[in-house]
């Protein structure tokens, strides 16, 4: 049997995802991985779903990938990480790499959320992450299960007589956290170094662990790509992308929300992917309706 | 081109893409006001910022593609965009 070595070059100092990628100007996700690998070390194996990721960092024949890494098929990122683990372990090797599985919004909790619910509910050793920038962005922008409300899209359009998405972002880390599994995380590339200790904190953890970063897509959200960091941070702020940690089914810690409260205006008329919810009179009453859910966060996780 | 069994790719071969040439702005790293905090480096997608020494931190222009978010987040306005001259 080959012994081939796991590891990547010990090379601390540089990038784990090379540069020389194809990822949009100022892309959110391409920085998210970054920090991914750059937090879990070059003792790792990882996976990813097909999407802008997988896309921009595999133009075959080359790969940015400093470690080792396989892509598979849009829907199997965590059925591929669980096969990596379980090999790992009948090779007795299963020290020497941790398993990461990534995917973004729509191959995780849309088309791979039946692989990844196997994974969570078999206990294998993987951290699972997702790249949330809220809407199928490889394939043109659709609208996915993490697409927030009002948000326009191609597959969700605003007009006369639409607002845009319908649907409210589905609860992705409460079904996560409803398998029992250890940990769960949400973080965002606003906070590099939460992500590190998160990423870190998952790792030193037996069993599966969930974690979805909000990485905004210049591209998708029509923002600008020098306001990436701002438009994630202010996602923050006003409470719509709560940021917390729950473990074994409780939630142990959050980053609380500013004071005075910051309203969704400041995160919404930055981007034209909201842009219609200003151009009416009519579009107040649609931005009050995201406030109230701004609000219901904070107040579900205690982020005041 | 020819495709080997489960199409297997050199690491970090990516480098070889000298995404550069994409630039429309280019960050100017002044070098006078820095205060070290890393901000540029840590926030960059390229991962194309380095630490030169411990208040100077220079960018890779091979691979830069001058999205300015190093300068918008710089905590002492040490990084100017300007535009590109090709
Ligand atoms: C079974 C299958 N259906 C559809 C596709 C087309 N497809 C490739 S990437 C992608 C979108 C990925 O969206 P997401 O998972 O959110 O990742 P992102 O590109 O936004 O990072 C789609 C629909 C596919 N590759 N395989
Ligand atoms: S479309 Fe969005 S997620 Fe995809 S590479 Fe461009 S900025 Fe990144
Ligand atoms: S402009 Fe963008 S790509 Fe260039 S060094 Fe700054 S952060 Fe990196
Ligand atoms: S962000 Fe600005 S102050 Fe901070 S290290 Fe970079 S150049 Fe220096
Ligand atoms: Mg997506």
């Amino acid at each position: 049997m080959s012994t081939t070595t796991l590891t990547a070059p010990k090379e601390q100092s540089c990038t784990l995802l090379a540069p020389g990628h194809t990822a949009c100007t100022g892309c959110g996700e391409a920085l998210a991985a970054k920090l991914v690998l750059g937090a879990a070390g070059t003792n790792i194996i990882v996976t990813d779903a097909t999407g802008c990721l997988e896309v921009f960092t595999t133009k075959f024949p080359q790969s940015s990938w400093e470690v080792p890494f396989i892509h598979s098929l849009f829907e199997n990122s965590a059925a591929v990480a669980a096969g990596v683990e379980v090999a790992l372990k009948a090779l007795g090797r299963q020290n020497e790499a941790k398993v990461i599985a990534q995917g973004g919004d729509g191959g995780t909790a849309d088309i791979g959320l039946q692989a990844l619910s196997g994974m969570l509910e078999r206990g294998h050793d993987i951290l699972y992450v997702c790249y949330d920038n809220e809407a199928y962005m490889n394939t043109g922008v659709q609208r996915s299960g993490l697409t927030p409300f009002d948000c326009m899209t191609t597959t969700s359009p605003c007009g006369e007589l639409s607002w845009g998405n319908k649907h409210n972002k589905k609860d992705m880390p409460s079904i996560a956290a409803a398998h029992g599994i250890p940990y769960v995380a949400t973080a965002s590339v606003a906070f590099p170094k939460d992500i590190e200790n998160k990423v870190k904190k998952a790792l030193s953890i037996t069993g599966p662990k969930y974690m979805q970063i909000h990485s905004p897509c210049p591209l998708g959200w029509r923002s600008k790509p020098q306001l990436t960091i701002q438009v994630a941070k202010l996602a923050v702020q006003t409470g719509l992308y709560p940021i917390f940690e729950i473990e074994n089914g409780k939630v142990t810690k959050v980053r609380k929300v500013t004071t005075p409260k910051t309203p969704v205006e400041e995160y919404l008329k930055i981007q034209g992917r909201f842009a219609h919810l200003f151009k009416s009179p009519k579009g107040k009453e649609e931005i009050q309706k995201i406030q109230e859910i701004a609000d219901r966060n904070i107040e579900k996780y205690g982020l005041a | 081109m020819r495709l080997d069994l489960g199409a297997i790719a050199k690491a970090g071969s990516s480098k070889a893409n000298q995404t550069g040439s994409w630039r429309n702005y280019k960050p100017i790293f002044h070098q006078v006001k820095c205060i070290g905090c890393g901000l540029c480096k840590i926030y960059c997608p390229e991962g194309c910022v380095t630490m030169i020494e411990k208040k100077k931190y220079t960018v890779d222009y091979t691979y830069c593609k001058g999205c300015g978010i190093c300068a918008e987040e710089c905590s002492s306005s040490d990084i100017e965009m300007i535009v590109e001259e090709k």
